[in-house]
C-alpha cells in the first residue's frame, strides 16, 4: 500500500527522562522515526519532557510539547493539535503505556485519533501475562510454565506438576529481592518462604527456570500487507538469567546452526504475524543448549533498545522504517537508504561481528548490589565491531572506560589475589565484572569446562576467552615478532594492552606493525556484506589487506561521549550532534567518532563520517593519521573527549578550541588557583592532599566542614562533605586506593545558593546565555539539584558579578567555544568549579533561548568571532516566565545504591517544567522527575533524623503534608504524598527508602527540595 | 601452511591453508552472504566445482552434524574464508568443518580479507581463479582453461512403501532437503538422472514431476528440453532453481549468465500474482531472461525485488510451476515451504485429470 493520504497530522510521543531501561536509544528512535514521517510529508507533533533530547529539537518535528509524559498534560496537547493520529511505539515503555491508557480511557476515541503502528489488542497480547500465555498456546509456541501463588503448598503443588529446577519471583520487591531458584522441595520451602514474607502482597510467581539456555534475540519488521524480515538475530554471551539489557550480546548469532536458527526465525515470525504487529518487534528466545527445545521469553511490541543495537550492528534503521509503515507503506515500498538501490524488504548480511557490553554505574555505586538479574541495572552500553570475537569484544571493552589498569591487562585489581577455587566460585554470580573475573581465572589455569559449570555461558565464547588470555601469555613469553603483533592486532588487542604485558616501546611496536603484511584497515557497514555497491558513510577498523576508508578532506573530527553513565549522559550526545551540523552548515566534513549505539551522534547519517570505535588515543590516533582532520573538537563529548587532549596535543594533534593551557588552567588544582588568585576571584579556601596525615592537616586548618573529592572526576565521583576526623578517615582509606597517585582535594566547604552557567566565548569575548540557581544548597552535585532559569533569589548585584566573574574566568583562560562554571553565592560570590566544556545544561538552556548553543560554540570553535554570527557580549536577556529543570533518578532499579543527595551524582536524567510562576514549572518538571503530583497534599514519612529538622516538620504540618515519623517494620499507611529519608546510612532509612520504591511512593532525598516544595505550595495556597 | 589465490583477473591473496592442505584446484570464484548453514551450503550439488566465498568471516562455529547434508559429500570444489573455527562445542557436532574438508579432500584458504575479495567479484563479476600452493605466475593464468561445470549426478531412488503420491525427481545434482520435503509432504519419490526419456519416466506412473536444482549452465541440458515438454502436458511439474531455468528453456524463454549471481538467504522475492513478499533462500549464478518469457506460453510468477530477475514461473491452464528459489531452504528461512503442499495439491487435484 502506498503512504496513507487520510492522514495529516501524527503526534509522536516520547519516552521522558532517561531512567535506567529506558535511555538515550529512545531518543534516537524517536528523532529518526521524527524525521521519516516529515520526509513523507506529514505534520507531526512531539510531546517529551526531556530537554536534553535531539528529538526535541525544532527542527526533529513541526511542534515540540516539552511537557510532563502524563494523562492530563497529553490530553491538554492533543486537544489543542487536533490529530489524526498518534504513532506510540517508539518512545519505549511511557510512550506505550501512555497510549493504551489514553485509549482505555476513551479519549483518543473521543478526539476522533487513530493508534498508528500497533494496535491496542496487540498490545495488550503482548503485554498481558495471561493474554501472551493464551496468545502462544493457540500458536503452539513454548513458553516456561509459571503461575501466582500466595501460600506454599499451592507452589509446592505447581513445582511437581512443571518439575524442578524453579524460580520463586517475589511481587513488587526491588530488583526481584527476595527470590532465588528451587532445585528440590527443601529448597523451594525456605526461598518461597522467603520470597512470599517479603513481597508486600505475599505473591509470588513460581516458574520453570530455564536457567542456562542460550538467550537469542530477534529483531522483527512487519508490514501492513504481512510481509516480514529479520533485521537482526542477537546471541548473548550470558546465558538466560541475565538481562538482556545487561547481558554482553553478540549479533549474528554465534552457535547456531541452521536448523536451530531457523526454528528460532519460524517462531518470531509465527508470533509477529499473529500479533499482526505494523512496525517493529522485538522477541526474545530461549534454546536449550543441549537439544532441539525452545521457549519463547518474552515479545516487545515496539522500537526496544535492541533495535537500536540491531539498527547500529547491521545499518538497517529500524525507528525510521517502522515510522514509514506505520502510515501505510510496505517493505518492498521503501527504499533501504544504505545501498539507494535496494529495499527495505530484505534481511541484512554482515560480513564482522559486533559485540556489546553494558555499562553500569557501579563504580560510582560500589556499596550497591552488583549482582545481576532479570531486571535490568546497567546505565547505558557500548557497542564495537570486529572481524572475529575476540577482537570485537576487546574493542568494546576498550570503549568501556572502566578502571584503564584492568582494561589493559583484562585483569580486575580484586582478582588478583584470589585463588582458582575462589574465582571458579566468583564467576557463578553474573555481576558487572565478571567478564574480568573470567579472565582471571584463566589466566589462573581454568579449563573451558570448569568455566562453564560455573558460569553456563557457552563454551564457544569461553573458549574465545580463551584466545585472548593465550594470546597475552604469547606476548608476554615470547620474542615480538611482526608475527605475534599482527595476531594480537587480529584477536583486538590495540598497542595499549600489548604494552601492559610486554616492555615494548611505541616505535619498536609501530616498526613491527609495518613490517606485517596485513594492517589496520577501515571497513564499510552496509548491511549487505558488500553484495551491493552502498554508500554509507559508516566505519570500523579491522586487519585487513585492503582500506575502504578514503580520507575526507577539508574535515574536523567531533569527539563523541562513549557510553551512557551517571554523570555523562545523552546530553553530551546532543552536544555532539549540534557541533555536527555546525561543522557542516560552515562548509565543513564533520567526523564522528563514538562508541555508543544507542544514539543519535551514531547513526550514520548525522555526520559525513562515522567512526564506530573505541574513544581511546590508539583508536582515535589511526583515525586521524588516515583523515589528517583540520584539527579535533573535545569539547562536546565530555570527560571522555576532555581526558584525551593531552594525549592528542603531545601527538601533534590540533585540538580546535580552547587549548590544552586553558583546559589545564581549570582542571589543575594549582593552575586554578593561581588563575583565580590572579583575577581576584573568591573560591573556597582548600589544598590536595596524596595521604592520610596530610589530608588531616588540611582539614583541621581550613576547619570542617570539608568538601573532599578526586582531582580529574566526573560527576562528583566520589565527592562528599566530612564532618569530622572520624568521617575524613572513613572517606579517605578506599578514595586513596581509587586514586592511582592523583592527590585528594580538600576544599572549605561554603553553605550558600548554588549557581552556574554556561559561556561562549571567542577568546575575546564572553556571552552568558543565563544563570541557573540551583534550588538544593551547595553540598548537592548540581547534576541533582533541580535547577531554576531564571534564578529566583540571586539580586542584580550578585548577578552582575556572576556575569563578571565569569566574563573574566571566559577571557584568562582563552576559552574559545563553551565553559561551565559553577558558583557559591555566600557572604560573596565563590567559584567552585569549572568545566572546559560544554555541560549538562547546555540542551536545556538550548531549548529555552531557542539558541543552539553547541552550534554556536562550534562557530566560534572554528574561527568565528561574536560578530560574525551575531552574538553580544554579556548576559542574554531573562524571560518573564521560569523554567525548571528536574533530576530524574533510578533508585528502583538499583537495591543497595545510595540515596540522600550528596555531591556524589545520583541521577540518571532530568526534565523540564515550564510555567508563568516557579510554582507552576516546579508542579509540571515534578511529573516526570519525582513522580509527584504538587497539586495533591496528604501524609509523609519522615526519618527520625529528618524528624529532627524542626522548622521543616513545622512547615510540612501547616503546608497540608502532615509527617510521622518510621518506625522499623510499621505497617504501610495508604495516600502517602511522599516519603523523606536525607540520610541513607542507618537500617531504618534504608528500610524506608526501600519500601518507599516498592511501593511507587514519591521519595525525596533532600531537605531543600521539600523545604521549596512546601514553600511554593503555600505560596500557592495563599495566593 | 600458505596458500595462494589467484583470481583470472591476475588479484591474488595469500592466506592458511586449510582443509586438504596440498590439493590445488580450479574453479569459478562466487561468494555466499548466508551467516549460517555452512555445511549445508558446502554440500549443495549446485556449488560443484565452484570455489565458495564466505562473506561471514566466522566459518564452522557450530562444527558439522548429520543429517545437514545436502548430497554424501561437500559439492564445492574450495572454500574461502576469513576465520575457520579450530575447536567446536557444539552438541550435535561430529567433527569440525576443517576434519570434513580434509575427510572430503577439499582445500581451502583462511585469513584472507574476503571483504576485499567480494567486492572484485561484485565489480568484475564470477570469474575463474585457483588455489594453489605456491604463487601463481599471473600471467601463466590460462583464461581459456574451461572448467568442466556438466556433473552427471549419482542417481538414487528411493522405492517406498506405500504412500498415496508418487514424484519422479530428475536429478540434476538434486539437494537431500528436497527429497525430505517430498518424503515429509506424504510422497513417493522415484529419482533419475537427466539422462532419462519420456518414456521411461511414464513407465514409472509418476503423480508429479520435480525438475531439480544442480550447478552449471542450464543450456548445456539442451537433450533433456523436449522430454520436459512432453512431461508438462502429462504431469505436474515443479521445477526448481536449474529446474526452473530448463522449464523456462524447454518453453522457448532464455536465459543468461548473472554478473555475480545471487547466493545468500536473505532475497525478497514477490509473488506477483498475491503481491505476497518473501525471504528466500538462494544460489544461482544463471537467471531467466524475463523478457523472453512474453514469447512464451509461460507466465512470470515472482520476482527479486531489488533486480527484476525471474524468481517464478507457471504454465496458465497446467499444473506447471517453477522458482528459481529455494523452497527446501537448507540453508535459509522457510517461507517458501508451502510450495511443496502446493504441488501436492496438484497432484491430487488436477494430476488425475491431465494423464488420464
Amino acid at each position: 500500500m502506498p503512504k496513507r493520504t487520510d492522514l495529516n497530522k501524527i503526534v509522536i510521543i516520547g519516552s521522558g527522562p532517561i531512567v535506567i531501561g529506558q535511555a538515550a536509544e529512545f531518543d534516537y528512535a524517536g528523532s529518526q522515526a521524527c524525521l521519516s514521517l516529515k520526509e513523507e510529508g506529514y505534520d507531526t507533533v512531539l510531546i517529551n519532557s526531556n530537554p536534553a533530547t535531539i528529538m526535541t529539537d525544532d527542527e526533529i518535528a513541526d511542534k515540540v510539547y516539552l511537557e510532563p509524559l502524563t494523562i492530563d498534560s497529553v490530553t491538554a496537547i492533543l486537544k489543542k493539535e487536533k490529530p489524526d493520529a498518534i504513532l506510540p511505539t517508539l518512545g519505549g515503555q511511557t510512550g506505550l503505556n501512555l497510549a493504551v491508557e489514553l485509549a482505555k480511557k476513551g479519549i483518543l476515541a473521543d478526539l476522533g485519533i487513530e493508534l498508528l503502528g500497533t494496535n491496542l489488542h496487540t498490545i495488550n497480547q503482548a503485554e498481558d501475562r495471561e493474554a501472551f500465555k493464551d496468545l502462544m498456546n493457540d500458536l503452539s509456541q513454548p513458553i516456561p510454565p509459571s503461575k501466582t501463588v500466595y501460600d506454599l503448598q499451592t507452589g509446592l503443588d505447581f513445582a511437581h506438576e512443571i518439575g524442578y529446577p524453579v524460580i520463586i519471583r517475589p511481587a513488587y520487591t526491588l530488583g526481584g529481592t527476595g527470590g532465588g531458584f528451587a532445585h528440590n522441595d527443601d529448597e523451594m520451602k525456605t526461598v518461597l518462604n522467603r520470597g512470599l514474607t517479603m513481597s508486600p502482597e505475599t505473591e509470588c510467581l513460581v516458574e520453570k527456570s530455564i536457567a542456562g539456555y542460550k538467550e537469542i534475540e530477534f529483531e522483527v519488521m512487519r508490514d501492513h500487507k504481512g510481509s516480514s524480515i529479520i533485521v537482526a538475530g542477537m546471541e548473548n554471551f550470558d546465558p538466560v538469567g541475565v538481562h538482556t539489557g545487561d547481558s554482553i550480546v553478540f549479533t549474528p548469532t554465534q552457535t547456531l546452526n541452521d536448523k536451530e536458527y531457523q526454528r528460532l526465525r519460524d517462531a518470531s515470525l509465527t508470533i509477529v504475524n499473529a500479533l499482526k504487529i505494523e512496525g517493529g518487534c522485538n522477541v526474545q528466545l530461549a534454546q536449550d543448549p543441549y537439544s532441539e527445545h525452545y521457549y519463547v521469553i518474552e515479545v516487545n511490541p515496539r522500537v526496544s533498545r535492541s533495535s537500536a543495537l540491531a539498527s547500529k550492528a547491521t545499518g538497517y534503521p529500524i525507528a525510521k522504517i517502522a515510522a514509514k509503515i506505520a502510515v501505510g507503506l510496505n517493505l518492498d515500498e521503501i527504499i533501504n537508504p544504505i545501498t539507494q538501490t535496494t529495499y527495505a524488504m530484505f534481511e541484512p548480511a554482515l560480513d564482522y561481528v559486533v559485540a556489546k557490553i553494558p555499562r553500569f554505574a557501579f563504580d560510582k555505586f560500589y556499596h550497591a548490589d552488583r549482582k545481576l538479574g532479570t531486571q535490568m541495572k546497567a546505565t547505558g552500553e557500548v557497542m564495537a565491531i570486529g572481524s572475529n570475537i575476540e577482537e570485537s569484544l576487546l574493542k568494546a571493552v576498550q570503549s568501556l572506560e572502566l578502571d584503564s589498569q584492568m582494561q589493559a591487562s583484562l585483569l580486575p585489581d580484586d582478582a588478583k589475589d584470589k585463588s582458582l577455587a575462589e574465582l571458579l566460585e566468583t564467576i557463578k554470580t553474573p555481576t558487572d565484572i565478571r567478564l574480568f573475573e573470567i579472565f582471571a581465572a584463566i589466566g589462573k589455569g581454568a579449563t573451558i569446562k570448569q568455566l562453564h559449570e560455573s558460569t553456563k555461558i557457552d563454551m564457544f565464547f569461553l573458549a574465545k576467552l580463551m584466545n585472548i588470555i593465550d594470546m597475552q601469555k604469547e606476548l608476554t613469553t615470547t620474542m615480538l615478532t611482526a608475527e605475534t603483533v599482527l595476531k594480537a592486532q587480529k584477536l583486538g588487542f590495540d598497542d595499549d594492552m600489548i604494552k601492559a604485558v610486554t616492555d615494548v616501546t611505541d616505535s619498536a611496536l609501530a616498526k613491527l606493525h609495518a613490517m606485517a603484511d596485513q594492517h589496520l584497515v577501515y571497513k564499510m557497514v552496509d548491511t549487505c556484506a558488500a553484495e551491493f555497491e552502498s554508500f554509507t558513510p559508516y566505519f570500523y577498523s579491522t586487519v585487513g589487506t585492503e582500506n575502504e576508508s578514503q580520507p575526507l578532506g577539508n574535515s574536523v573530527i567531533v569527539l563523541g561521549a562513549g557510553p551512557i553513565r551517571i554523570g555523562q549522559g545523552v546530553e553530551f550526545d546532543y552536544t555532539t550532534v549540534h557541533s555536527v551540523k555546525a561543522l557542516q552548515s560552515a562548509g565543513y566534513n564533520a567526523i564522528i567518532i563514538n562508541n555508543n549505539p544507542e544514539t543519535v551522534s551514531t547513526d550514520f547519517s548525522i555526520s559525513d563520517k562515522l567512526y564506530f570505535e573505541p574513544l581511546t588515543i590508539d583508536s582515535v590516533m589511526n583515525i586521524v593519521n588516515l583523515e589528517k582532520p583540520i584539527g579535533v573538537i573535545v569539547q562536546f563529548g565530555g570527560q571522555t573527549a576532555i581526558n584525551l587532549t593531552q594525549q592528542l596535543t603531545d601527538r601533534g594533534v590540533k585540538i580546535l578550541g580552547t587549548n590544552m593551557a586553558g583546559i589545564e588552567q581549570t582542571e589543575n588544582r594549582h593552575e586554578f588557583e593561581d588563575l583565580l588568585i590572579d583575577q581576584g576571584i573568591a573560591h573556597p579556601a582548600g589544598d590536595t592532599a596524596t595521604d592520610i596525615p596530610g589530608a588531616h592537616e588540611i582539614a583541621t586548618k581550613l576547619g570542617y566542614p570539608v568538601l573532599v573529592r578526586p582531582s580529574f572526576v566526573l560527576g562528583g565521583k566520589g565527592m562528599a562533605i566530612v564532618h569530622d576526623q572520624d568521617e575524613l578517615n572513613d572517606y579517605l582509606v578506599p578514595a586513596l586506593k581509587h586514586s592511582h597517585g592523583e592527590p585528594i582535594l580538600i576544599d572549605k566547604y561554603i553553605k550558600g545558593t548554588e549557581c552556574e552557567v554556561d559561556i561562549l566565548s571567542d577568546g575575546n569575548q564572553v556571552f552568558i546565555p543565563g544563570i541557573m540557581e540551583h534550588l538544593e544548597g551547595a553540598g548537592v552535585h548540581s547534576g541533582d539539584s533541580i535547577a531554576m532559569y531564571p534564578p529566583q533569589t540571586l539580586t542584580d548585584v550578585q548577578k552582575a558579578e556572576i556575569v563578571q566573574i565569569a566574563t573574566k574566568i571566559g577571557e584568562s583562560v582563552h576559552c574559545i567555544g563553551m565553559m561551565n562554571i559553577q558558583f557559591i553565592v555566600a557572604d560573596q560570590v565563590y567559584v567552585i568549579e569549572v568545566n572546559p566544556r560544554a555541560s549538562r545544561t547546555v540542551p536545556f538552556m538550548s531549548k529555552i533561548t531557542h539558541m543552539h548553543l553547541a552550534q554556536l560554540a562550534t562557530q566560534l570553535i572554528i574561527g568565528k568571532s561574536f560578530d560574525e554570527i551575531d552574538l553580544q557580549p554579556g548576559m542574554y536577556p531573562e524571560p518573564d516566565s521560569v523554567y525548571v529543570k528536574a533530576p530524574v533518578f533510578s533508585f528502583a532499579k538499583l537495591p543497595g545504591a545510595p540515596t540522600a543527595l550528596s555531591p556524589e551524582m545520583k541521577s540518571t536524567g532530568e526534565d523540564l517544567g515550564h510555567g508563568k510562576t516557579l510554582s507552576e514549572a516546579l508542579h509540571k518538571a515534578l511529573f516526570d522527575s519525582y513522580d509527584f503530583d504538587s497539586d495533591k497534599t496528604g501524609p509523609i514519612l519522615v526519618t527520625p533524623y529528618d524528624a529532627k529538622n524542626i522548622d521543616l516538620m513545622t512547615a510540612l504540618d501547616a503546608g497540608g503534608y502532615p509527617h510521622q515519623v518510621y518506625q522499623l517494620d510499621q505497617e504501610w499507611p495508604d495516600n502517602l504524598a511522599f516519603v523523606l529519608a536525607t540520610e541513607d546510612e542507618s537500617d531504618l532509612a534504608k528500610q524506608l527508602t526501600t519500601r518507599a520504591l516498592s511501593h511507587e511512593v514519591t521519595l525525596f532525598t533532600a531537605a531543600d527540595t521539600v523545604a521549596a516544595l512546601v514553600k511554593q505550595t503555600s505560596a500557592k495556597q495563599a495566593g | 601452511m600458505k596458500k595462494y589465490l589467484t583470481l583470472e583477473n591476475g588479484d591474488q591473496f595469500v592466506g592458511t591453508a586449510v582443509g586438504d592442505l596440498t590439493k590445488e584446484i580450479k574453479g569459478e570464484l562466487v561468494f555466499t552472504t548466508s551467516m549460517v548453514g555452512y555445511q549445508e551450503t558446502l554440500t549443495d550439488p549446485s556449488y560443484t566445482n565452484q570455489i565458495i566465498t564466505f562473506t561471514y568471516p566466522l566459518i564452522g562455529n557450530y562444527g558439522i552434524s548429520l543429517h545437514a547434508n545436502q548430497s554424501p559429500t561437500v559439492a564445492a570444489s574450495a572454500v574461502v574464508m576469513q576465520e575457520l573455527a579450530s575447536t567446536v562445542f557444539h552438541y550435535q557436532s561430529v567433527m569440525t568443518l576443517d576434519e570434513f574438508l580434509k575427510k572430503s579432500n577439499v582445500p581451502g584458504i583462511a585469513g584472507v580479507d574476503t571483504r576485499q575479495l567480494t567486492k572484485i567479484i561484485r565489480k568484475h563479476g564470477t570469474m575463474k581463479a585457483s588455489l594453489t600452493n605456491q604463487p601463481l605466475d599471473t600471467s601463466s593464468f590460462n583464461k581459456t582453461q574451461s572448467v568442466d561445470m556438466i556433473v552427471k549426478s549419482a542417481t538414487f531412488s528411493h522405492p517406498e512403501d506405500e504412500k498415496p503420491d508418487h514424484v519422479v525427481l530428475v536429478d540434476f545434482g538434486v539437494k537431500a532437503n528436497i527429497v525430505e520435503f517430498l518424503k515429509n509432504f506424504g510422497a513417493n519419490v522415484t529419482v533419475v538422472t537427466p539422462e532419462a526419456t519420456f518414456e521411461s519416466i511414464e513407465a514409472l506412473n509418476p503423480d508429479g514431476i520435480l525438475l531439480s536444482n544442480g550447478p552449471g549452465d542450464p543450456e548445456e541440458f539442451t537433450d533433456f528440453l523436449p522430454v520436459i515438454r512432453q512431461l508438462q502436458e502429462h504431469y505436474p511439474l515443479f521445477g526448481i532453481c536449474l529446474g526452473h531455468q530448463l522449464l523456462a528453456l524447454a518453453n522457448g524463454a532464455r536465459t543468461y549468465k548473472m554478473v555475480f549471481g545471487h547466493r545468500g538467504i536473505n532475497h525478497p522475492v514477490k509473488n506477483l500474482l498475491t503481491d505476497e513478499v518473501i525471504i528466500t533462500s538462494q544460489n544461482h549464478g544463471y537467471a531467466v531472461d524475463i523478457d523472453s518469457v512474453s514469447e512464451t506460453p509461460l507466465e512470470v510468477t515472482a520476482v527479486e525485488i531489488n533486480d527484476h530477475t525471474c524468481e517464478g514461473l507457471r504454465y496458465p491452464g497446467k499444473p506447471v510451476f517453477s522458482v528459481q528459489y529455494h523452497p527446501e531452504a537448507a540453508p535459509g528461512p522457510h517461507e517458501a515451504t508451502r510450495l511443496f503442499s502446493k504441488f501436492m495439491g496438484l497432484m491430487n487435484t488436477n494430476g488425475g485429470v491431465q494423464h488420464a
